[in-house]
């Protein structure tokens, strides 16, 4: 493959995913010149994932639609876009350039390096998961292949009770399937929500027909034949299933920045800038651990984010950094999962919260949930209620004050009632 | 072919062929129209894709759904009275949109 003009080759970029294109977008809107190469290992022109496991798998939208960009765009705008090659190893310098090898026996060489490598599914390790119809929902060609089976089956297991799966048994359900979701933990979405939402979406799923079996203690997966046939419980059940689809998390792609010997814990280590332990390598997004961005954070606290909004403000945080105008990365992250006819969308993080506010109005199907640290609000759950979320979400971007016995009403409007700070 | 018309907080135009069928967002996104971010991809859940439509074009719009009049107020720049969120308006058949993007979108 050629390398960029006279000796410059430029930003090479892996994975051509969220946080890659955003990267490369962003870069160009500020102006950098050198050559970028943005390249993947899927056969697809680059496309958002979000719609994988809703829109697109209820055939509300088709897969043009979640195409980036058009192929003009990124001509214009002198990105080359590489797909289906797989980068393998990488042979770097001190100074941040190298060379990249792919699988195919392709070499890129690059000044400088961007890992936005992102994550795959986590496998399951149980009897019966290889049989033909136990999918995963990571990409692309995983939907593809999901979307291709749904009409030719009835019974569906879901295994994994957090928003892939969730979003996923919502859409089958809808779809006229019979879905049961399989979740190991005591509640739903245990790791993003609190305790009364993970509750309210129980109550809301089951009453939508989704048998949710909540500690759930998966044995193996049975066959008949070549084929899925259902998945047996401890308790010696089986639920009959032609389909299970697996979500039960995901694993970041640290291995080639392993392999050169960036700091790895939980994903690949970076600074408020997106810089790695090297200095010079930039990984935005998924496959990123990156210090709290959130305003108030405690020092030193360290997180992963699996969220488009992450992907894309950190991708931002690290354009500036390559194009040496370094700018601290803090927001107020925030998240969307749509199940059927359920928005949810959360604002802030709620880890470390000592009081929660309900707010409900049943009539018209709202429900959210405020999380506060002290007089703080910090973060919500809004379920239905996109005022709710847009209020706090400026509340905590500005440090304003929703005074929490006010905001119990759920008649009263959140936006009416925060006060700035003095 | 339908076309939109984008034009920006300063003032400076930029005309975009759009395919029946995509939204205004996506139209916008996929050619790199400045001025809206779409994080969300068009599920309405971020309100970063806020429009003011030409008022000449407003009422011929389809009206808008309960959820995106209450995004619509959480917007980064205040709403007007032609504002919307573009993707939920669909391109039609021979339509001729004129749209301006506000100063930011978050
Ligand atoms: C079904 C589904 C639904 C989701 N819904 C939501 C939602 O509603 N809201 C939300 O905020 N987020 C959602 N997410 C999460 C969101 O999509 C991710 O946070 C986002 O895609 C992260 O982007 P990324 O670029 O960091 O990583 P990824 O999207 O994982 O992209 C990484 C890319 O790198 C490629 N790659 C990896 N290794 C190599 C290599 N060695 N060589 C070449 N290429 C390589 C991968 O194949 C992949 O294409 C959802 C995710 C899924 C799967
Ligand atoms: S793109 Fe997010 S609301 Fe329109």
């Amino acid at each position: 493959m050629p390398t960029g003009p006279e000796g410059s080759a430029g930003l090479l970029i892996i994975g051509s995913s969220q946080a890659g294109v955003q990267l490369a977008v962003s870069l160009r809107a500020l102006g950098y010149e050198p050559p970028i190469t943005l390249l993947g290992d899927e056969n697809h022109r680059p496309y958002q994932r979000p719609a994988l496991s809703k829109e697109f798998l209820q055939g509300a939208i088709t897969k043009e639609s979640l195409i980036y960009r058009t192929q003009e765009y990124w001509d214009e705008h002198r990105i080359r876009v590489v797909r289906n090659e797989r980068i393998i190893r990488i042979d770097k310098r001190d100074d941040g350039s190298g060379v990249a090898h792919s699988m195919s026996g392709a070499e890129i060489a690059f000044d400088r390096l961007a890992l936005t490598v992102g994550a795959r599914a986590r496998r399951l390790l149980v009897e019966g998961v290889d049989l033909p119809g136990v999918l995963y929902l990571r990409n692309a060609d995983d939907a593809l292949e999901l979307k291709a089976r749904v009409p030719m089956i009835k019974d569906v297991v879901v295994i994994g009770g957090g928003f892939i799966g969730i979003e996923a048994a919502a859409s089958l359900n809808k779809m006229g399937r019979t879905v049961t979701l399989l979740e190991a933990g005591p509640r739903l979405v245990g790791r993003a929500v609190g305790a009364e939402t993970s509750s309210y979406l129980l109550d809301h799923h089951r009453q939508h027909g989704i048998d949710v079996v909540l500690d759930a203690d998966v044995r193996r997966i049975v066959g008949s034949g070549d084929r899925v046939a259902g998945v047996e419980l401890a308790d010696g059940r089986v639920v009959p299933a032609e389909l299970v689809l697996i979500g039960v998390g995901v694993i970041p792609n640290t291995e080639l920045a392993e392999s050169i010997g960036l700091e790895c814990d939980n994903g690949i280590r970076v600074d408020a800038h997106a810089l790695a332990s090297d200095g010079v390598t930039v990984a935005v997004g998924d496959v990123a651990n990156l210090p709290n961005p959130v305003p108030g954070a405690p020092e030193g606290d360290r997180i992963r984010f699996e969220s488009v909004n992450n992907a894309v403000e950190q991708a931002k945080v690290a354009a500036y950094a390559i194009v040496g105008r370094p700018e601290e990365y803090a927001g107020v992250p925030w998240f969307w999962s749509n199940q059927a006819d359920l928005k949810l969308q959360i604002a802030g993080l709620s880890a470390g919260h000592d009081l929660t506010v309900v707010r409900q109005d049943e009539a018209k199907g709202k429900y959210s949930v405020l999380y506060y640290r002290g007089d703080a609000i910090i973060a919500a759950d809004c379920v239905n209620a996109p005022l709710d979320f847009m209020a706090v979400k400026a509340a905590i971007a500005s440090g304003a004050a929703i005074p929490p016995g006010e905001a119990a009403d759920p008649a009263v409007q959140l936006k009416s009632i925060s006060r700035n700070p003095s | 072919m339908p076309t939109i018309t984008y034009t920006d907080a300063t003032g400076s135009a930029r005309v975009v062929e759009a395919n029946v069928g995509d939204s205004v967002m996506e139209t916008a996104v996929r050619n790199g129209v400045p001025g809206i971010v779409a994080e969300c991809g068009g599920s309405l859940s971020c309100a970063t894709c806020h429009v003011f439509v030409d008022e000449a074009d407003f009422a011929a719009l389809p009206p808008m759904e309960e959820m995106e009049d209450e995004m619509l107020w959480g917007a980064a720049v205040e709403r007007q009275d032609t504002s919307r969120l573009c993707c939920q308006i669909k391109v039609t058949d021979g339509m001729d949109l004129h749209v301006t993007t506000p100063e930011t979108q978050v």
